[in-house]
């Protein structure tokens, strides 16, 4: 756990605690209880470095032996605070529902009054003494906890496996303890830790007022109290044990925010060294030459640092796009579609890292440029229309102004006539009575709508690329159709290029005109639409055409399946990455990596053994 | 197995005085050992149906029958329906075995019994994982391998009837195929009673032997697979026809007839049939057509094979088979 030095300390200091707590009393009993009357109410010196009391007790010995009671008391008001919390939070889950209502009231009313308030509250109810503070102390703590138990076994209450556990027939004691608690026991865990040291301060609080532990017992707040009389003579005598006070209080905050770090970040922060070095342009060149290109990228990686070192979700990308050109990218979740987008827009963030021999976009290379200069490019003439809008557009600021923004920023435009320019690009994208729409917040959209707004913010600038990464995969097919239609429509308005990404064959076959088809990384297929459906030679192309069900399928026969599962970016075989789930593969494809090689008409396919096309006639009969 | 029936249920969310109607009247029937596939768009209350039938959605009126057994007066203990959701992710609990998940599923007096490891491994093999998977935990599985033992756990009741919701759309496509090939295989060896609930039209042409098709809370049109995508009846069902035709047919985007202005709310349904403001066929296309604005065509349905909530659908069917 102590993988910071945080984290190393807290530890530390919890353990040095925990031990003083152990064998401080046993050790300096004797010496803390002989009374010295020789020696009373003596200022620091070198037989006592904090001085001694009014019967002349070795302060520092005390403050030693005082360890114990004071641990003790904080863990057993903390165990009392989480259990009672733990029981009150749990109760509305487990109680009818009129009673579990009352339950969950009585503590967020409880919540609003501060702890220590409570504390003293209930300190004066159960009267002066030890065992009337540390119910006052664990009570008081109880309803920030039970509070943190309700929310949390809320969040666990309402996800499939506790229904399915109810369609089951489960009951709800059972459910809570074999479905819930186990679920919300770290952050449980974590708070009570932090709470501890909380506590440990609330109780010497209350020792020091004078109602916590009474004479002759004696905690650090005690101790804390009788020194402060004479603070004037002998700051020392109340140093001390405020001191252990504040050490004792920090050991457990700390050791809590470690515990904390170390539950919440599963992966470690791994630092690998280096990037790794791209290795050289591989065979597929994209023709350098041929320029007048909108989008060159040569041999685009992307790697990510993993707890084993770097990996490469995108390994050697390459291809080109034409103004007016519209693109497909297809591939399954893992393949890289996504980070190849979001590289060609330079939108990979650290610790990612990204290299290609080219990434040029309308003759600008992205990689050497500067930010400043990138942004107001990439900014005015680059779309981004992403999957889920209502996470891509701000919930609380109205859909005009956030279109406005975008103008604002990249054009200079003034309020007004970017507000005015958001009303026209509204109505570009068919969005009914716009000026009326422009005033409303993205909860206000319904899915469809919102994905024409974001449409409508990046034709704010003059886009000469859209990348649309799975635009349509949240909406409901009846509106897929007019989505992919505005994209078409923008397109050829604005003879701007689409990108657009899909796990979805058919949506990609509707609008594009080449389809780039990835898996592990990597382009493996690059040729026509017209051609996908009879033309692919690549077996993962054609494997993924036969295992996805249209209308025309055969019910009587089971579907085509693509056996095993892709490879994980850190576990790559030394051949070819689909080798083994592919049905033709030889041993070359397990030894040998096939690079994209052209196949003429516009086909490029990365495969050592690639199937033939499927004859024309065959298919349709 | 068993017959599942939905007879008039509704279910209504929120406070009366905004209230959402989720499900509306809707009547339906899978016949013993057959699937009857349920589509429609997102919020259309397909899955509130589905719930609504294993008791996790308040039934506002009507009943659902299992063997013409109202379900809500059976006993607690027995839960004869049970259910496959969505998201692979979600439905295991992430600190519990795979084995124990399954057990937990078990009916009462079989989870005590020694046998019962006997059990988890028969269902494994039943779902075509290896029984050594009982001990793994959720997050050792891949999403398909994590439905399989989704359909395993719910299959270790004993169910008289199969709920699938969404099952394969959290599914990549390489893994949809033989998700699919498996619930159509288990159900036809053991003759499950199952409601495949799904989004999409093809995967559930795939599955299914009855077609429903859910909009805005009403159930539109009911009929036998065949029957209702050669010939459907409702604009709707045409309308999700046209938008999940074959990609062979044409790169050509189809012109919609009607630009969908506003999604309907179904805070504030439509008066009349709920489809009006959106149907190629209704009174946006002809002007004589009031009759679907006023009048609810729901009860333009009569009982037959192949039903249509629709007042102009191409072929009075209720006449023809009924």
């Amino acid at each position: 756990m102590p993988r910071t030095p945080v984290g190393a300390v807290a530890l530390v200091l919890v353990l040095a605690v925990l031990a003083l707590a152990v064998v401080g009393p046993a050790v300096w009993t004797d010496d803390a209880s002989a009374v010295d009357t020789d020696a009373i109410l003596q200022g620091p010196s070198a037989a006592h470095i904090f001085g001694t009391d009014q019967l002349g007790r070795d302060i520092a010995y005390r403050v030693l032996v005082a360890a114990r009671l004071s641990v003790v008391l904080a863990i057993l008001s903390t165990v009392i605070s989480v259990v009672v919390g733990l029981l009150l939070g749990a109760a509305p889950s487990v109680l009818p529902r009129r009673a579990g209502r009352l339950v969950s009231a009585v503590t967020n009313i409880a919540v609003a009054f501060p702890a220590l308030l409570l504390a003293l509250f209930f300190a004066v109810i159960f009267g002066a003494g030890m065992r009337g503070a540390v119910l006052a102390v664990a009570l008081a703590g109880a309803p920030s906890f039970a509070r943190l138990t309700q929310t949390l076994t809320a969040g666990v209450a309402g996800s499939d496996y506790v229904a399915a556990a109810r369609i089951a027939g489960v009951g709800r004691m059972r459910m809570l303890v074999r479905h819930i608690l186990p679920n919300i026991a770290e952050p449980l865990v974590v708070t009570a830790t932090i709470g501890a040291g909380s506590t440990l301060l609330a109780f010497a609080g209350l020792s020091f007022l004078g109602i916590g532990v009474q004479a002759p017992d004696y905690d650090w707040g005690r101790l804390l109290g009788e020194g402060l009389n004479r603070i004037y003579l002998n700051p020392a005598a109340a140093l001390g044990p405020g001191i252990a006070v504040v050490i004792a209080g920090l050991a457990f905050n700390l050791f809590g925010e470690a515990v904390a770090a170390a539950v919440g970040v599963r992966t470690p922060a791994a630092r690998p060294g280096a990037p790794p070095v791209t290795p050289p342009a591989t065979a597929s060149d994209v023709g350098s030459e041929r320029d007048g290109a909108l989008l060159v990228v040569e041999n685009l990686r992307v790697a990510f640092p993993g707890p084993a070192g770097w990996t490469q979700p995108v390994r050697g990308v390459s291809f080109r796009m034409e103004a007016g050109e519209t693109v497909g990218l297809v591939g399954e979740s893992g393949s890289g579609k996504s980070l190849t987008a979001l590289a060609v827009s330079r939108l990979i963030e650290r610790p990612g890292h990204v290299t290609s021999n080219r990434l040029d976009f309308a003759g600008t290379s992205l990689l050497e440029t500067s930010e400043r200069r990138l942004r107001s490019l990439l900014g005015t003439s680059v779309a981004f229309v992403f999957q889920d809008p209502m996470s891509s557009l701000n919930p609380t600021i109205r859909i005009g102004r956030q279109l406005a923004e975008v103008a604002e920023a990249h054009q200079g435009l003034s309020r007004r006539a970017a507000a005015a320019r958001a009303v026209d690009r509204l109505r570009a994208v068919r969005i009914p009575s716009p000026l009326r729409r422009a005033r409303q917040y993205p909860h206000e959209f319904s899915g469809g709508m919102r994905q024409r707004a974001m449409i409508g913010m990046g034709l704010m600038g003059q886009p000469r690329l859209v990348i649309a990464d799975e635009p349509t995969t949240a909406l409901d097919v009846t509106v897929q159709g007019e989505i992919l239609r505005l994209l078409a429509e923008v397109r050829d308005t604005e003879n701007a290029a689409i990108l657009l990404i899909s796990h979805d064959l058919g949506v990609i076959s509707r609008l594009c005109d080449r389809v780039l088809v990835m898996y592990a990384g990597r382009i493996v297929e690059d040729l026509p639409t017209s051609g996908l459906e009879f033309g692919c030679v690549h077996p993962y192309t054609r494997a993924l055409l036969d295992a996805v069900p249209d209308l025309g399928t055969d019910r009587g026969k089971p579907l085509a399946v693509i056996p095993g599962r892709p490879p994980e970016p850190d576990q790559l075989p030394a051949g070819c990455a689909f080798a083994a789930r592919c049905s033709h593969a030889s041993d070359r494809c397990r030894t040998d990596d096939p690079v994209l090689a052209d196949l003429g008409e516009a086909h490029r396919v990365a495969c050592w053994n690639p199937v033939a096309a499927v004859p024309h006639q065959e298919t349709i009969r | 197995m068993s017959e599942l029936s939905f007879d008039d249920v509704s279910v209504h969310y929120g406070s009366r005085r905004d209230r959402l109607t989720a499900v509306d009247h809707a009547s339906l029937t899978v016949a013993s050992g057959k699937t009857v596939g349920l589509v429609g768009e997102s919020g259309s209350g397909k899955s509130t149906l589905a719930r609504a039938a294993v008791g996790l959605a308040p039934i506002a009126g009507g009943r659902v029958l299992l063997d013409g057994i109202d379900l809500s007066r059976r006993g607690h203990r027995d839960r004869p329906v049970r259910m496959v959701f969505q998201d692979p992710y979600s439905s295991l609990d992430p600190r519990m075995t795979i084995g124990s998940s399954i057990i937990e599923a078990m009916p009462r007096d079989e989870r005590r019994l020694r046998s019962r490891y006997d059990e988890v491994a028969r269902l494994l093999d039943l779902v075509n994982l290896a029984p050594d998977r009982a001990t793994m935990l959720p997050g050792q599985l891949s999403g398909g391998q994590r439905q399989r033992v989704a359909l395993a756990r719910a299959l270790a009741g004993r169910p008289a009837a199969i709920i699938a919701d969404e099952m394969t759309s959290a599914l990549d496509v390489s893994v949809q195929g033989a998700v699919l090939n498996l619930i159509r295989d288990v159900q036809r060896r053991l003759n499950l009673t199952m409601l495949f609930i799904s989004h999409d039209l093809a995967v559930v042409r795939y599955v299914s032997d009855v077609i429903a098709v859910m909009y805005l809370g009403q159930l539109v049109e009911i009929g036998p697979v065949d029957s209702v995508l050669t010939d459907p009846q409702h604009p709707y069902t045409r309308e999700l026809l046209e938008a999940a035709s074959p990609r062979s047919a044409s790169s050509v985007l189809p012109l919609p007839l009607v630009v969908t202005g506003d999604d309907a709310d179904p805070h504030r349904p439509p008066t009349g049939c709920r489809y009006h403001p959106r149907c190629p066929i209704g009174p946006r296309a002809h002007d004589d057509r009031d009759l679907c604005v006023s009048a609810d065509p729901a009860d333009a349905a009569a009982n037959g094979a192949h039903q249509a909530a629709c007042h102009f659908a191409a072929v009075r069917l209720a006449g023809a088979s009924g």
